[in-house]
């Protein structure tokens, strides 16, 4: 599952091309980053964010990080892993800032890079959504529930695979859940066309990547 | 002079003659108030009612009009008589509206209105109709001192109000700060790049103005006289000297930037790549529109650029400036667009600890931003030169760090020092001598001394907020950075403020009226010399300045200078200085007046002498809200707590009263008097009561003092109210019937 290595060292060229510029890499590979020079700093986001206190560096300071050109903290960083797109920081930002986007823009672009937090839950349940959405073009909820069990080892899957079976059993007795499902499940009706719709769109998309990197990102 | 005859007339309506006894009030005018004429009307204020007056003036030869209706402060249009004398009795906010409308109450308001008739015609039979200043100059020509932004905008707006200006210029050329800056900071949509400073345009139209005389390389060697009648000696620096006469004066003097030498931590004079915001403007016209700007150690294109905030200013260090000069997170912001507008690669950071962007300033921040221009916020500790460049360290305030950047130039936003002249109040002590190197702007021959006074770390300004443009000198009048720090497009606002202030000074002053905060004012203070003792209360007391002394130490009045606080009357130990309709009498009769009940009815009496300016209007304002207060209570609105003359605190305690209220202006730094040191010396004379209350074995608490604001509406009628409970709990007043 995990196929892009977090031991791999980041791409070199990258830093090269913006010497100690982070700001500038972030604004050209980061969905929304063009916004992050516009924060003021006033705190109102990391005021308004209910999960603030775990977060390690809430998204005023991940935005100061990123204009004091700590690329490694940042991009390591597990802090906008964090966000659960409650909005709120959007809705209160006095320069409106798209603060959520900025968050899952610079989570996707660690990701991209290979260098964000291996371990990190958020990272690797979205991993197993994508994986699973993208085969069918529908969600196999038995299997997705399987998985995230099983995220973290056989021996917890099996312990909370029994905390659920009453749930479980109750959803199968009003028709909520099919056991074969997990083998029989129907995806959309052409789900070979969805996969060369979705080939197609990381084409463009690493083109697009490429042109702003200087070098093709390998995305997992 | 014709037979003084009172006319008393009393209103019955909003509510009057429903709770009150009007007949009563009317027979309390005529017995005890003397009157000649009473009548009672059910709507004094319509034009049937003041035509009963006026019909009263002009058949029965009434001169002296008591109005027992609402409080001075309304319907001062309808009520307003100027051949007579006036005096309002306030039944309504006084009376009716504080106090609860229940049987048990209807003795003592009643007997409250009938203190304020008796009270209102005693009073307006000690007041003669003030005639006007007759010592009136009549020059209305406006001196403007000071050739920058302000000077001009100041000169240009008198001007085109028709009044011929004499503009006196230190240096050779017109155009001060603003002449030497490459750009400004925008004054117009979208204010997002740096514009033109439009000072040529200003300079060409003062000196095209046919209502402008401009003298350059001039100053004023000698001021004197009054608004109205100005002399000043205006001196070139060959020496040659010739006497100009002005009606108003307005100093817009300007600023002096504060000396970064000062600031040795941040490098400046260590290295020429560490300078201070002035001097990047010369750097920028320099480079003009096509070249870029160069580093001085080298001249190599500036690629990294750092502006440190705040360079010795908003900090209590010694040496370094206490406020905020308010201009300079703009400069630095347009200063980095120099930069960023000529090549965008530039890394152009702005370390700051708070943005401060007046105006429109936070669409200029915005504009920055996008330019790429980066905001750090962050304290700089130190500015380490180079070779060439220099290292800053500061404090990163949001990550919590210690971290340095490199730059090719380093400009420090150093502040504004006002050029306010000497400082006429500062104590020569052993360890704070006069700074010899103040200069005087007006040398003003006035005895306190050759400047305006100044209000806070040496700006020349009474009030930031509530009377702007005034100085203590009456007719003269600061505007732009002298007042306050400021930048080009407030300093514009501001001349023209001060402007508008000087034509009002010279047209009052034609008129022989008082200027601001009793503008328009008849009266003036004049003195019985038979009986003054050349105690010099009165011309050291007068916060204005407006009282000299002649050749035989006598007080001598400049009543074109004076406000009309009455301080000097409030001062003066013998009782002989006085104004037509406000005096130690029209004041100590209303305190006779006041009926004083015996000590076996139970009922105290207690005297609230209450500043017209902000306290009698918050009483007014308790009373439109409904809020009620003590029925013991007696108020007479002074013009200034300054004006309270402490034989009325001694008569009020030997008639009777069982205590005394004084309710001024806050005083001390923060000050709200309208006459800057009424409240203050109002408070400095009732400390010393004491001794009188010790030797007419009284209690201190019978003399209260408090400071109130306008908007203490609340406050005020619980003041009263617990005022009232500490008098019941040290009893009535032994002297009660003697």
């Amino acid at each position: 599952m995990e196929k892009s290595a977090s031991k791999q060292p980041p791409p070199t060229t990258t830093a090269e091309k913006y010497r100690n510029n982070f700001l500038r890499e972030v604004e050209d590979n980061v969905e929304e980053g063009e916004w992050v020079k516009m924060c003021i700093q006033c705190g109102v986001c990391s005021g308004s964010c209910p999960l603030g206190s775990a977060w390690e560096h809430p998204p005023q300071e991940l935005f100061m990080m990123i204009r004091a050109g700590q690329r490694e903290q940042v991009l390591r960083s597990d802090s906008m892993w964090m966000c659960t797109s409650c909005y709120n920081c959007i809705v209160r930002c006095p320069r409106q800032l798209p603060i959520t986007h900025i968050m899952h823009g610079l989570a996707n672009y660690a990701h991209r890079l290979g260098i964000a937090p291996a371990q990190n839950p958020t990272r690797r349940f979205a991993k197993i959504f994508w994986d699973n959405i993208a085969h069918s073009g529908r969600v196999n909820e038995l299997l997705l529930s399987i998985k995230l069990y099983f995220m973290n080892g056989f021996g917890e899957g099996i312990r909370m695979a029994y905390h659920m079976a009453g749930m479980g059993f109750a959803m199968f007795k009003t028709g909520r859940l099919d056991p074969f499902g997990l083998f029989m499940h129907k995806g959309i009706d052409n789900a070979k066309e969805l996969q060369t719709m979705l080939t197609k769109a990381r084409e463009i998309e690493d083109r697009r990547r490429g042109l702003g990197l200087g070098v093709a990102v390998k995305a997992d | 002079m014709t037979e003084p005859k009172l006319g008393a007339y009393i209103c019955k309506g909003c509510g009057i003659s429903e709770r009150l006894n009007c007949d009563q009030l009317a027979q309390v005018a005529s017995s005890e108030g003397k009157a000649a004429v009473v009548r009672q009307h059910p709507f004094l204020c319509s034009a049937a009612g003041v035509e009963m007056i006026r019909s009263d003036m002009a058949g029965q030869g009434i001169n002296q009009v008591v109005i027992a209706a609402c409080s001075r402060r309304a319907k001062t249009e309808a009520f307003a008589f100027d051949t007579v004398t006036t005096s309002r009795a306030n039944l309504r906010e006084g009376v009716i509206w504080i106090r609860p409308d229940h049987e048990d109450n209807q003795e003592t308001t009643q007997e409250m209105a009938a203190d304020y008739v008796r009270m209102a015609c005693a009073e307006v039979q000690q007041m003669r109709q003030p005639g006007g200043n007759t010592e009136t100059g009549v020059n209305k020509q406006i001196l403007v001192v000071g050739g920058g932004i302000s000077g001009l905008t100041a000169a240009l707006e008198s001007a085109a109000a028709g009044y011929h200006v004499l503009l006196v210029e230190k240096s050779a050329a017109l155009g001060g700060w603003a002449s030497k800056l490459y750009r400004s900071i925008p004054t117009r949509e979208p204010y997002a790049d740096p514009q033109d400073t439009g000072v040529e345009l200003l300079i060409h139209r003062v000196q095209t103005d046919p209502q402008i005389t401009v003298y350059l390389n001039s100053y004023c060697n000698r001021t004197s006289g009054a608004p109205g009648q100005f002399s000043i000696d205006i001196s070139t620096e060959s020496g040659a000297t010739h006497t100009v006469n002005a009606g108003a004066i307005i100093q817009a003097s300007g600023f002096t930037r504060y000396d970064a030498s000062q600031l040795p931590e941040l490098g400046y004079g260590q290295s020429p790549d560490i300078i201070d915001q002035a001097e990047l403007e010369r750097l920028a016209s320099a480079a003009g529109t096509e070249g870029s700007i160069v580093r001085p150690s080298d001249q190599a294109e500036v690629k990294a650029v750092v502006f440190v905030q705040c360079a010795g200013q908003r900090s209590n260090q010694p040496g370094h400036l206490p406020y905020c000069s308010g201009f300079c997170c703009n400069a630095a912001i347009k200063q980095a667009m120099y930069f960023k507008d000529n090549n965008p690669s530039v890394d152009t950071v702005i370390l700051y600890t708070d943005l401060r962007t007046p105006g429109n300033g936070e669409d200029f921040y915005r504009s920055a931003q996008r330019k790429g221009i980066t905001f750090s916020k962050g304290k700089v500790t130190s500015v380490v030169p180079g070779k060439q460049g220099a290292e800053v360290f500061f404090d990163d305030l949001i990550l919590d760090t210690q971290t340095s950047i490199q730059a090719d130039l380093v400009v420090l936003a150093t502040g504004q020092i006002a050029n306010a002249g000497i400082d006429v109040e500062h104590v020569t002590s052993a360890e704070e001598p006069t700074d010899k190197t103040a200069i005087s702007v007006l040398n003003l021959s006035y005895r306190q001394g050759p400047d305006v006074p100044q209000l806070k770390h040496g700006f020349a300004d009474s009030h930031f907020i509530c009377f702007p443009y005034e100085t203590r000198r009456t007719g003269i009048y600061a505007c732009g950075p002298v007042r306050r720090p400021m930048d080009m497009a407030q300093a514009r606002i501001d001349a023209t403020g001060a402007a508008l202030k000087a034509i009002q000074a010279v047209e009052n002053a034609v008129l022989g009226r008082a200027a601001h905060p009793r503008s328009g004012d008849l009266s003036f203070p004049s003195f019985r010399k038979e009986g003054c003792t050349q105690c010099k209360r009165c011309t050291v007391e007068c916060p204005f300045g407006a009282i000299d002394e002649d050749e035989n130490r006598y007080p001598l009045f400049n009543e074109s200078r004076c406000r009309r606080c009455g301080t000097c009357m409030g001062a003066c130990p013998v009782r002989v200085i006085s104004f037509q309709n406000y005096s130690v009498d029209t004041v100590g009769q209303q305190i006779k007046h006041v009926e004083i009940p015996d000590e076996m009815d139970e009922k105290p009496r207690i005297l609230i002498l209450a500043c017209e300016n902000d306290a009698y209007p918050a009483l007014d304002m308790a009373a439109h809200n409904r809020l009620s207060y003590s029925a013991w209570v007696r108020v007479i609105p002074v013009r200034c707590l300054g004006s309270v003359n402490t034989i009325w605190i001694t008569d009020a305690l030997n008639s009777g009263y069982d205590g005394i209220m004084l309710l001024g202006c806050k005083k001390g730094d923060n000050y709200q008097c309208h006459f800057v040191k009424g409240s203050e010396v109002a408070h400095d004379r009732m400390s010393k009561i004491s001794d009188t209350l010790e030797q007419l074995q009284l209690e201190k608490e019978r003399v209260a003092i408090h400071e109130v604001e306008i908007t203490d509406i609340q406050r005020l009628p619980a003041l009263i109210n617990d005022y009232a409970d500490v008098i019941e709990k040290i009893g009535m007043n032994p002297f009660k019937g003697f």
